[in-house]
């Protein structure tokens, strides 16, 4: 069999593809394992060269990824740890004086870092609770088989794909006091929060920032846990209604229990992403009334007050925070992540 | 060989929708075609449709709020009308104008292009190593790759903003595309490697049976048959380096390099007494169009490359 018995069409008559291939074909196993070729010539050492092709030719392949991930994620980290061990002047470029863990000292013991590191977790727990409810709810139905389904799909992941800014914006308008549309729908009907100046105060701010993320990311993971409810065998529920369970019994019983590790995927998808966040607090609030995050935080240390060395460890902060959490899920739901790494599915 | 076959258009094999696979019933006495009826395709419960309806509502109304308010400008902005009684283009006339936003577009569309395309090149190495060819650590590799994507962003862009002043590369182009690139790539490898895993083995058992090298198996064999996730991997990537917000903020600070994401931030803040909403709706209506037709044409693309190795039978 031939590659171009297997594709036919695929290589153009008398493409030269096909001459290469059989060309090394004589010669053996490509211009690596030639060499070792020629000093034997029994099919086990023919296996054992191409191994060794295999594994060179592996190599080869991922070294430029993992160089430039090295140069452009690690030597950062690296040198982020430096720069936050320092203090630098704010008004002499240059100056600088080494002040140990000054600064994560200062971090720990104030108010800002702990202000911060409460509101992204809140704000984390609160929307990826939403989206994981409401992405289960959203998957259970795209999997029911409706006339109609193929556009629910298509409205449920425009969300998705706008920018995280554009969110924010579009949250904004809804709730504006006067221009919106939620505070005018609220003040028709006479019920409170018309009058609310919601990105104004905590509580409220908070609301709509939740709300912008659980609008953008439920599809997300409605998606994946679709996925997990697609490869549920049918036969699975037929024998559940055979045995008399009511719907609502077979999808806690059975639907559910079988849905977790997709349900958990999501989870430490969302997670990881919600402690991140940065981009709508920064649109809709800026920060203010009690809404600024870890990487705010840091964000603000390091552009708007020009502070190197606190934002240097404000943010080494917020990445061992996210790596602990990452952690702490990988040891919880490890098997799911472990099969991922190891492609066994 | 049958299996070959039905791979052989590049197409995934996609995971069969209940209702198209339903088993024949004949050892099964009780259940009546009017039940198997109400269960398949044809009607739902009440209930239900009222869920489907609010889930839509939920995920449409915002956007009509944002083009309805893009459309009113002074007092009529003021009223918050449910439509807007005096539509008026003057928002969009006064984004087009703006030399910043042009600006703005001009560099998000290069560097999400540049970084879409140099990650697929990397990423496709890459991922063919992991996904078929033998190698050493390998699920510590994709493991240590997969766990970028997890790092904030802010622990790469405080020390980056840093570095890049000293060596000049800050409010640069090729300052974004950089940092960019290292979290494309993970996204790329991650997504990519889980379409090489679905090509059947046996394609490059047979081209090395033709004698060709494992690079030639995976140049002429396997990657024309990955077009496909090729391309939905280069729609994902797109959308999230289009989408990066906070690398683009930290390191720039002109309007010479920002992309569009902070240029429309950005909007926000300039005036005090001015109600820029309007405006700042019309610019974001202009940047949401293109990724809306994204989605339209290509749904099915996003959904399965979303959903790629994630929980796969």
């Amino acid at each position: 069999m031939t590659i171009k018995t297997l594709f036919p069409g695929r290589g153009r008559a008398g493409d030269p593809s096909e001459g290469d291939v059989r060309g090394q074909g004589q010669a053996g196993v490509g211009p690596s394992g030639t060499r070792r070729l020629g000093s034997r010539g029994t099919g086990d050492s023919r296996t054992n060269a191409r191994d060794r092709a295999e594994r060179r030719l592996a190599v080869r392949m991922t070294a430029p990824s993992l160089i430039l991930m090295a140069l452009v994620a690690a030597v950062p980290i690296g040198y982020a740890l430096w720069l936050s061990l320092n203090q630098y002047s704010v008004r002499t470029a240059g100056l600088s004086r080494f002040v140990g863990l000054d600064n994560y000292i200062n971090a720990l013991t104030g108010p800002a870092w702990w202000a911060a590191f409460g509101q992204t977790f809140l704000f984390a727990a609160l929307s990826v609770s939403l989206e994981l409810v409401l992405g289960t709810a959203m998957a259970v139905l795209l999997n029911l088989a409706f006339k109609g389904r193929a556009l629910l799909r298509t409205v449920v992941l425009l969300p998705y794909a706008i920018v995280t800014v554009v969110s924010a914006i579009t949250w904004e308008t809804m709730f504006q006091p006067n221009l919106g549309l939620v505070t005018n729908v609220l003040s028709a009907l006479g019920l409170p929060g018309g009058d609310v100046v919601w990105l104004g105060e905590h509580g409220y701010a908070m609301a709509v920032i939740v709300l912008a993320d659980v609008w953008k990311t439920t599809p997300f993971a409605a998606l994946i846990i679709l996925a997990g409810l697609q490869v549920i065998p049918r036969e699975t529920y037929e024998a559940a209604e055979l045995d008399g369970s009511s719907k609502w019994q077979t999808f806690v019983h059975i639907t559910l229990p079988l849905l977790r590790p997709a349900i958990v995927l999501a989870a430490i998808f969302r997670t990881m992403d919600a402690l991140r966040v940065f981009d709508l607090p920064f649109v809709l609030t800026r920060g203010a009334n009690g809404t600024e995050t870890m990487s705010m935080l840091a964000y603000t240390q390091l552009r708007e007050n020009r502070l190197v060395g606190e934002g240097s460890a404000l943010s080494i902060l917020t990445f061992l925070t996210v790596m602990a959490v990452s952690i702490v899920y990988i040891r919880f739901a490890g098997g799911n992540i472990r099969d991922v790494a190891k492609g066994e599915r | 060989m049958s299996t070959v076959t039905t791979h052989n258009k590049g197409q995934r094999p996609t995971t069969p929708v209940a209702s198209r696979r339903r088993p024949t019933r004949e050892g099964f006495p009780t259940v009546s075609p009017k039940k198997r009826r109400l269960r398949g395709e044809a009607r739902l419960h009440p209930l239900v449709w009222v869920f489907v309806i609010a889930v839509m509502a939920f995920s449409l109304v915002p956007f009509y709020w944002l083009i309805n308010t893009s459309l009113k400008k002074g007092a009529s902005l003021g009223r918050g009308e449910l439509f807007p009684s005096q539509p008026t283009l003057e928002n969009y006339f006064s984004v087009f104008s703006n030399a910043e936003f042009l600006l703005a577009l001009r560099n998000s569309a290069i560097i999400a292009v540049v970084t879409t395309v140099v990650a697929l090149v990397f990423a496709s190495f890459a991922a063919y190593a992991l996904a078929r060819l033998k190698m050493r650590r390998k699920a510590l590799i994709l493991a240590l790759i997969l766990s970028v994507t997890t790092f904030p962003a802010i622990a790469i862009a405080a020390p980056m903003f840093s570095i890049w002043r000293e060596i000049g590369l800050y409010d640069t182009l090729l300052g974004l595309i950089i940092p960019k690139l290292t979290f494309a790539l993970p996204l790329a490898i991650y997504t990519l490697t889980s379409f090489f895993r679905e090509i059947p083995r046996e394609l490059e058992e047979s081209a090395y049976m033709d004698g060709a090298s494992p690079f030639q198996a995976f140049r002429k064999v396997i990657l024309p048959l990955a077009v496909p996730g090729l391309a939905t991997t280069a729609i994902l990537v797109f959308i999230s380096v289009w989408n990066e917000f906070l690398l683009a903020v930290t390191l720039t600070t002109s309007p010479a390099a920002r992309p569009v994401p902070v240029a429309i931030a950005f909007f926000n803040g300039t005036s005090e007494f001015d109600q820029p909403l309007g405006t700042i709706s019309a610019a974001s209506v202009i940047i949401t169009v293109p990724l809306v037709i994204l989605v339209l044409v290509c749904q099915k693309r996003i959904v399965s490359g979303m959903t790629a190795g994630a929980v796969k039978g």
